[in-house]
């Protein structure tokens, strides 16, 4: 006769209940642990709307990777994929062997094909004709990267290698795919905690920037209207994407990946002639990149790597290095200001972080705040894209120091 | 090996790696900066060279306006309608096609099937 109490008895040894009661003492706490977190950013996606986009697909992804007995993502095997050691160093045939879902989403990441997708949406989207009126913004996107290498600085000086340095510093960029681009090949093992502090620091941008705004700039100088920049003609938007591609690939090769992919989405969705393309660019392709990044990005925020002191020293330095690069811009912004006799609104330098649009919005807001006939967004919107060039040339600095 | 020389890097080459990079891409954007500007000035030039050949050439009309004669026009005001063959004597094409539809319709038969010659006001 069957035995019910046994079969009762495998099915309970078999489930994630049992895993995370018997492993309370082996890390199963940390698994726990997790999921608390995951539905805490759960709850910051949904119900306080920071980067839902991103946030929801994160929390998820950790969430699944964090059940026992679930088998969607396995450390194990990205350890040995990274082990120069061992023989299935860099072998994705072993991973699409042994590998759960989860980890056939995550070659995506790790080949950086989902931050170059990311990136050519970013570019279909973006409109370059702020930029082009006003060259001279691009020195504030120089400027707004300053965060990312004093955070650089100060992980070395917290005991970071040079690499985990580099991935925590471009933080400060303010840039997702550059971030995810970078952490992925100089230190997979940070991935999750750098792309969470990324994104949330993004998210939390309007209460991040707008302090540090008003103690870098003058009632005064805040309340500066600037005047409408000159017309940019088709052609114009239509050439520039092929002169940045060729120019900044040939500087900075190890960026051609992220700028070839930007310039391409702006590129059809400027030649007028590539709609189509242009809107599945857009829509269709980056929404569907943006499940599997932000699934495959949560998933590596396995207990066992993310709970320690490390994930809190990158919280700790992403927020330093997104003050640093706004208060960095701001200060171009006064220089500008100063150099051009009072025409130019300091506020806009703040932009000079790439989160686009929303570091130019907060510009915006600020400006009116001031001066309520005030209308920055489309001045704020050339160090904004600006930045976005930078903190594509910063990683591909730091990957080419240490990658 | 670079990379694997600078991974235990210490404080003051962390620092000087630091103020490298910041250069590097300061360095970047000017050179852009410069690129752009270059680029936008050729475009500025060649928007205003185009507007101001456009102006002379207005100039020109308004200094010497052609003139038709009533031959010319005769010759050239030929209606669509017509396979280009229908004349127009101080007629506007625009109530030439209207009587032409007009005509049809009184006659009951296609207007494809019909042939004007000319259409000529009576004063």
């Amino acid at each position: 006769m069957i035995n019910i109490g046994e079969i009762l008895l495998n099915l309970w040894n078999k489930s994630g209940f049992a895993a995370l009661s018997s492993g309370f003492t082996t890390g199963g706490w940390q698994n726990l642990l997790m999921i608390v977190i995951a539905c805490v950013l759960l709850y910051f996606g949904i119900v306080k709307k920071f980067e839902p986009l991103l946030l929801v697909g994160i929390a998820f992804g950790c969430l699944l990777s964090n059940l026992p007995m679930g088998g969607l993502y396995h450390q194990e095997l990205w350890t040995a994929f990274m082990d120069e050691a061992s023989p299935f160093y860099h072998s994705y045939g072993e991973i699409m062997r042994h590998g759960g879902l989860l980890d056939i989403f995550y070659i995506g990441v790790k080949t950086s094909l989902y931050p170059c997708l990311i990136f050519m949406g970013v570019g279909a989207m973006t409109d370059f004709g702020p930029l082009l009126s006003n060259p001279k913004s691009l020195l504030l996107g120089a400027a707004a990267q300053l965060g990312v290498f004093v955070a650089f600085f100060g992980a070395i000086c917290m005991g970071f290698t040079g690499s985990e340095a580099a991935s925590i510093g471009i933080i400060g960029g303010a840039d997702g795919p550059t971030a995810i681009f970078l952490t992925s090949k100089l230190a997979p093992h940070l991935l999750g905690a750098i792309a969470v502090a990324a994104y949330s620091y993004m998210a939390l941008i309007p209460l991040i920037q707008p302090p540090i705004m008003n103690l870098l700039t003058s009632p005064e100088d805040r309340k500066i209207k600037m005047v409408q920049t000159r017309n940019v003609s088709k052609s114009e938007k239509i050439i520039f994407p092929i002169v940045v591609v060729v120019f900044v690939a040939l500087l900075l090769p190890d960026t051609a990946p992220l700028i070839g992919c930007l310039m391409l989405g702006n590129l059809l969705k400027e030649t007028g002639v590539t709609d189509r393309l242009s809107d599945t660019v857009q829509n269709a392709l980056m929404n569907i990149v943006t499940i599997l990044l932000s699934t495959a990005v949560g998933s590596t925020m396995v207990g066992s790597t993310f709970l320690t002191m490390n994930t809190l020293k990158i919280v700790v330095l992403g927020v330093v290095a997104f003050g640093i690069s706004t208060a960095g811009g701001l200060l171009g912004g006064n220089v500008m200001c100063k150099l051009t006799g009072g025409k130019v609104n300091p506020l806009i330098g703040s932009a000079g972080v790439s989160a686009v649009p929303m570091a130019a919005r907060v510009s915006n807001t600020q400006g009116q705040k001031a001066n309520p006939s005030n209308f920055l967004l489309m001045h704020a919107m050339g160090p904004n894209v600006a930045g976005v060039i930078g903190s594509a040339i910063a990683a591909g600095f730091l990957l080419s120091v240490f990658g | 090996m670079l990379a694997s020389s600078l991974d235990a890097i210490g404080i003051l080459d962390a620092g000087i790696v630091a103020l490298l990079g910041y250069v590097v891409v300061f360095f970047g954007l000017i050179l852009l900066m410069g690129v752009i500007t270059i680029m936008g000035k050729a475009f500025v030039a060649a928007e205003q060279k185009a507007a101001q050949k456009a102006a002379a050439a207005k100039e020109a009309m308004a200094a010497n306006p052609i003139v038709p004669t009533f031959a010319e026009l005769e010759r050239s005001i030929k209606a669509p309608g017509s396979a280009g063959q229908l004349k127009l004597h101080d007629v506007e094409p625009k109530t030439a096609a209207m009587l032409m539809a007009i005509v049809a319709n009184q006659m009951g038969k296609p207007l494809n099937e019909l042939r004007f010659i000319s259409i000529k006001e009576v004063k």
